[in-house]
């Protein structure tokens, strides 16, 4: 047998590449979305800056310097992971169109999910990496001296923007049922963004809140990240949040193939 | 007289049709009209979790922030609910479907603001509404003529303000197209920043949304007026009534915003 042609021979490989190029073709979208998440930053970092200072310096166990990194940190994620809950494979199950991607030789959730977390990573670099240094000039963050918190936190990092983008392909492909499924996306966009920390760490919350949010896989896509990425948590509680972020990405991409085995044979597409 | 009845008639008639065909589709309306009021209660618990974790934050207690929260989101609310919609233009004219506004003959804005309309952001309104009656039963208020008349100016110069940063983004998308996201910054940041205490701002923030975007005006300094909570260092407590300077100040960009974005319009060709 005739061995395929190498840019056939790893399809994933080539999935994420796009994903990368796809994003920086955009180089003003990308300014954009760096304006706007500095100026959120900076009223986030304000407000929650101002939290810590009324509470004496301390709130639940974030300093100032503490709490500015967890802000610009998150800042910084916010254009590698989705908390809109949208997707190109939304409009393409909508449209019928995912029809053509079921006839192609590859997977379509490992296609999907590695276009998204393509692009993700490449955000990092003109979105990511700008909002830390705003953040470093403007605030009064600290970064880890400690080399090993940058290692397991890119780890962490990793496995958060995957859970993430692994988690909306789940949300798109109820769309094998439903068609139309803004609404699951409102609800998505609602709570994950809630839970995984975006606007004030979870650990704010009351109790009952904070457990509620450890049952689902969002604090997985930010906070934890950003918790290891900031050394707030190190040693032995590092690696157990690594732990729980590769459970949850086990878990939705369970799913998620779950789903798409299912769907497909309930793929009904319209028109001829 | 007759010819502004005759358009105002178009007008209704489009928003009309608008109106019915979301509501037909009942179920996805039903959950459009869901996610819009969770949306908003999300939006009110992350402050209820800031403000219950440290008892006050910038000179302002729960129940005061419930004040500003409420009269800003309802401000906000409404003028999405009319203007929201100028966040397509980008769409449109990549498109090239906004040309199709410039043969028919009925200014360009009022076309846009009424090509569409999101009955499901009613659901936004109602959170608002209900915080801002909480937060006026809650605090202790000096009712009155003054009072009421302070509320209502703020919440019409609120709509006004907000209306305006529609408008204004709009007009910058000439621009902008793939950057579309940055006006975001002013237009969501502004709700984000309208529901904040300004004593918390840096200068940069102070000038951006006490100034530039003057979203400051809309609910945090008239809340301060009405509960004689002192604000910014250094500033009247009668700050609060001058919300339609601020208002005006917001029309007069947004006009010139327009109309310089529709200038430099030149068609998407085809």
């Amino acid at each position: 047998m005739r061995s395929l042609p190498p840019p056939a021979r790893n399809p994933y490989w080539r999935f994420l590449v796009a994903g990368i190029r796809g994003q920086s073709a955009y180089p003003l979208a990308t300014l954009a979305g760096l304006v706007a998440n500095a100026t959120f930053g900076l009223l986030k970092g304000g407000i929650m800056g101002a939290a810590v200072e009324s509470s004496g310096g301390e709130l639940a166990g974030y300093s100032a310097a503490t709490m500015a990194a967890f802000v610009w940190l998150g800042q910084g994620m916010l254009g590698s992971v989705n908390f809109w809950g949208g997707s190109d494979l939304q409009a393409r199950i909508k449209s019928g169109d995912v029809a053509v991607d079921f006839l192609r030789p590859v997977s379509v959730q490992a296609a999907n999910v590695l276009t998204d977390v393509g692009k993700g990573l490449f955000a990092l670099l003109p979105r990511g990496l700008p909002s830390v240094v705003i953040g470093v000039l403007v605030s009064s963050m600290v970064l880890p001296a400690d080399p090993a918190a940058y290692a397991l936190g890119l780890i962490s990092l990793l496995l958060g923007i995957t859970v993430s983008h692994a988690t909306v392909y789940v949300v798109a492909t109820t769309g094998f049922w439903l068609v139309e499924t803004r609404g699951v996306s409102v609800l998505y966009m609602a709570l994950s963004g809630f839970f995984a920390g975006l606007y004030t760490p979870i650990y704010l919350f009351p109790d009952w809140l904070l457990t509620l949010a450890l049952l689902t896989p969002f604090p997985s896509m930010m906070q934890f990240p950003i918790d290891v990425l900031s050394g707030q948590v190190t040693g032995a509680a590092a690696g157990q949040h690594l732990g729980v972020q590769v459970v949850w990405l086990a878990v939705v991409l369970g799913v998620g193939h779950l789903m798409t085995r299912a769907g497909r044979r309930r793929l009904e597409v319209q028109g001829g | 007289m007759a010819d502004v009845r005759r358009s105002m008639r178009a007008y209704r008639a489009v928003l009309a049709s608008r109106a019915r065909s979301q509501a037909s589709y009942r179920a996805s309306f039903r959950m459009d009209l869901v996610g819009a009021l969770l949306v908003g209660i999300i939006e009110f618990t992350e402050i209820w979790v800031l403000y219950t974790a440290s008892d006050q934050i910038g000179g302002f207690t729960l129940a005061q922030i419930m004040l500003v929260f409420g009269l800003a989101d309802l401000a906000f609310s409404l003028a999405d609910l009319v203007f929201g919609h100028c966040d397509n233009l980008p769409l449109y004219v990549r498109k090239g479907t906004l040309d199709v506004f410039f043969l028919r003959p009925q200014p360009v804005l009022a076309q846009l603001v009424t090509s569409d309309l999101s009955l499901r952001r009613i659901g936004r309104c109602l959170v608002g509404a209900t915080a801002l009656t909480v937060g006026l039963v809650v605090n202790d208020i000096d009712w009155g003529v003054g009072t009421i008349g302070l509320l209502v100016l703020s919440l019409a110069c609120g709509f006004v303000i907000f209306a305006a940063q529609f408008v204004m983004a709009a007009g910058l998308q000439f621009f902008l197209i793939n950057g579309a996201e940055m006006t975001n910054a002013f237009v969501y940041g502004g709700r984000y920043a309208a529901t904040q205490p300004a004593t918390v701002w840096p200068r940069a923030l102070l000038v951006l949304f006490g100034g530039i975007f003057p979203v400051a005006f809309a609910a945090y300094l008239p809340v301060s007026t009405l509960l004689g909570v002192p604000s910014v260092a250094g500033l009247p407590v009668w700050l609060g009534w001058c919300a339609p300077v601020a208002a005006l100040w917001a029309v007069c960009v947004a006009w010139l915003c327009w109309r310089w974005g529709l200038r430099h319009y030149r068609g998407a060709g085809g």
